[in-house]
């Protein structure tokens, strides 16, 4: 409980210092009109406050329609759909590619630098090319976002299959001979030994690829002519920045608190899975 | 030995995967099976460039027409040529000179209604630079956005004497899709659409007078002026898809209901700005409004009727084209106006006004911040 309230106030302290840093830039660099590495004025960055007070006014001017907030919360939604798609997709997959390049070596030496070269190439590139082959290929129901969330499958699969190989690698070795001398199978050792062994490497690889899926949904929803998601409302507000900077600041907010939510929710996965665990030492 | 959990891992999995399905599967539509379903792929996010399209669905003469139409929005990855040609849509909407290049470059795509007569294209500078024409823009910085839509400033430039491709002569900066580096006087000179970036400019603050900036304070220079204008939104399919007798009938009405959309656009502009609103929670009126006045006027009036090519028109789009190098080689078969001609014909059978000689450009207020 203690811990609770002493980690309740961290969060606020920081929160207080990184706002303070903000203002704090913001008057000096208006003050001294410096120019590098930017002008700072309204548009460039707007009052924290500012922003928080678009978030919380109707989207339109008079006090008309739904608060920005509640446009913003319905297109985090969506994304939440294709970067929750494309991260499940993309844990699967590359938990069944890392336990498998993990059990052949061959195909490890073969393959893993193929893997690791498909990270190399920009996801800018490979979102377009994805909805072009993919997209008319789905069925209705997955039209459109299912493509996206292939490209968050995408983003999701490299951290994961990484771990899985060097988790699946980390089981103890005694262990390892003494189920070998009770004639245990590869399956055996594999789901009864390697896996919870590998659990808290994948799901460290887990926290990486939660963020890194919305962060691909967002992505892939701008070659695919998705405006009911964040990516939607990023291309908008970027059109609009001169205008109205805050409403792109105010949709960066929510994108952001939706990769945080992504993570709390592995994190929370975690904590139940892996504490039970008396493998987990890592 | 004890017993672990560690099903729960695939379970979750399976559990967010089912549920995800699920809320998927509730929110698809069951299709209207009577109507001949085509889509049109747009150039850009929603907005007044598209009204007429809006419109036609809103109005229903999509419908009416026995058609399900889905409109595709566009964005800065979307290539409309690159949809239509890969099948993502029966109908595109993009520039002549880009349907031109990819026609030059072997994608066999042909334009069936040119919409918009008139290009809405400018480059603005500050009137203290004092930078009134094209030629003064030698030795400058000048912002354009590229990909496709450099060509009729690239035209001006060369026209001028100076290689914007190779920076001779002229530095050509990458144009981000707001105008922060024109206001902030970052560059000398940066590409405006009358219906878009224009009013933006004018909706801001200018930072040297604290107040809105004023027509006043700017050199407009239009691409029709400068005697580089080309020819911009404009429909247009693939040559195989529309050799189909069926589909050459399905593209008739297409064309017809989306005239009669634009038609409506022009005699309700206010109705059909709330049209364009209703399709995007965040846009702004005050934006919008200008747009749609701008808009009608690229389209209206016109002598031949809304859609039909101009010959005259398309012949100096391709000429600037070939001359600039956009294209190689003089475009054969790049058009047809049979469709719209047809389409024409056949509002004007039904008594509506085709020609909207009458039409005349209203005068829009600008609002801060486009509100």
């Amino acid at each position: 409980m203690r811990r609770g309230v002493g980690r309740v106030v961290l969060f606020v302290l920081v929160l207080a210092v990184l706002w303070g840093l903000w203002e704090g830039y913001r008057w000096l660099w208006m003050r001294e009109a410096w120019t590098w590495p930017f002008v700072v004025d309204e548009t460039s960055m707007p009052h924290l406050h500012s922003i928080f007070q678009a978030l919380w006014s109707s989207a339109r001017p008079g006090g008309v329609g739904p608060r920005l907030i509640t446009i913003l919360f319905h297109s985090a939604l969506f994304t939440a759909k294709e970067a929750a798609v494309g991260f499940a997709l993309g844990a699967v997959l590359g938990f069944c590619l890392g336990a498998l390049l993990a059990h052949f070596r061959i195909l490890a030496r073969g393959f893993l630098p193929w893997v690791v070269a498909s990270q190399t190439v920009p996801i800018l590139v490979v979102a377009p090319m994805v909805v072009v082959w993919l997209n008319p290929k789905l069925p209705g129901r997955f039209q459109d976002w299912g493509a996206v969330a292939v490209i968050a499958a995408f983003l999701t699969f490299f951290p994961v299959t990484i771990n899985t190989i060097r988790g699946l690698h980390a089981a103890d070795r005694r262990a390892l001979e003494l189920m070998r001398s009770y004639a245990a199978g590869n399956w055996r050792i594999l789901w009864k030994l390697r896996f919870p062994a590998a659990l808290p490497y994948i799901f460290a690889a887990l926290k990486v690829s939660a963020t890194a899926s919305v962060v691909g949904a967002i992505i892939g929803e701008l070659p695919s002519s998705i405006q009911d998601g964040l990516g939607g409302q990023i291309i908008n507000y970027s059109q609009y920045y001169t205008t109205q900077p805050t409403g792109l600041w105010a949709t960066n907010v929510i994108a952001a608190a939706l990769g945080i939510t992504f993570f709390l929710i592995i994190l929370v996965a975690e904590k139940l899975v892996v504490r039970r665990a008396p493998e987990n030492v890592a | 030995m004890k017993h672990r959990r560690y099903w729960v891992v695939p379970l979750a999995v399976l559990v967010l995967v089912g549920a995800v399905w699920a809320a998927a599967g509730a929110g698809a539509s069951t299709g209207k099976a009577s109507k001949t379903k085509v889509t049109l792929q747009l150039k850009w996010v929603t907005q007044a460039q598209f009204a007429g399209y809006y419109a036609a669905k809103a109005k229903g003469y999509y419908d009416q027409a026995g058609l399900d139409v889905r409109l595709k929005v566009g964005g800065p990855d979307i290539i409309p040529e690159q949809v239509v040609a890969g099948g993502g849509a029966e109908f595109g909407l993009d520039w002549l000179p880009s349907l031109l290049s990819a026609r030059d470059k072997g994608t066999k795509l042909v334009n069936i209604a040119q919409v918009f007569a008139k290009s809405g294209m400018t480059q603005l500078t500050w009137k203290s630079s004092g930078i009134k024409t094209i030629p003064q823009m030698r030795g400058k910085k000048v912002a354009n956005w590229l990909g496709g839509n450099e060509f009729e400033l690239f035209a001006a430039l060369t026209k001028a004497g100076m290689d914007p491709s190779k920076n001779k002569g002229v530095t050509i900066v990458k144009q981000p899709f707001d105008m922060n580096l024109f206001m902030k006087r970052q560059v000398d000179s940066a590409s405006a659409m009358t219906y878009n970036e224009l009013a933006q400019v004018l909706e801001t603050k200018n930072p040297k007078t604290g107040k809105l900036t004023k027509l006043s304070d700017l050199n407009v220079i239009k691409m029709q002026n400068a005697g580089t204008g080309m020819l911009e939104d404009g429909i247009f399919t693939t040559d195989k898809w529309i050799s189909d007798k069926n589909h050459q009938a399905i593209a008739k009405k297409f064309l017809a209901a989306s005239f009669k959309g634009w038609i409506w656009c022009r005699d309700h502009a206010k109705d059909c700005v709330n049209a364009v609103l209703a399709q995007g929670p965040t846009l702004l009126k005050g934006h919008q409004t200008w747009q749609m006045n701008e808009i009608n006027a690229l389209i209206w009036p016109n002598t031949q009727g809304i859609g039909i090519m101009d010959k005259a028109a398309f012949n100096q789009t391709a000429k600037i084209a070939k001359q600039f190098k956009v294209i190689k080689k003089t475009p054969s078969g790049a058009y047809r106006d049979d469709l719209a001609k047809a389409a024409v014909a056949q509002l004007k059978k039904q008594g509506v006004d085709v020609n909207g000689k009458g039409w005349k450009k209203a005068v829009v207020k600008v609002t801060a911040g486009g509100k």
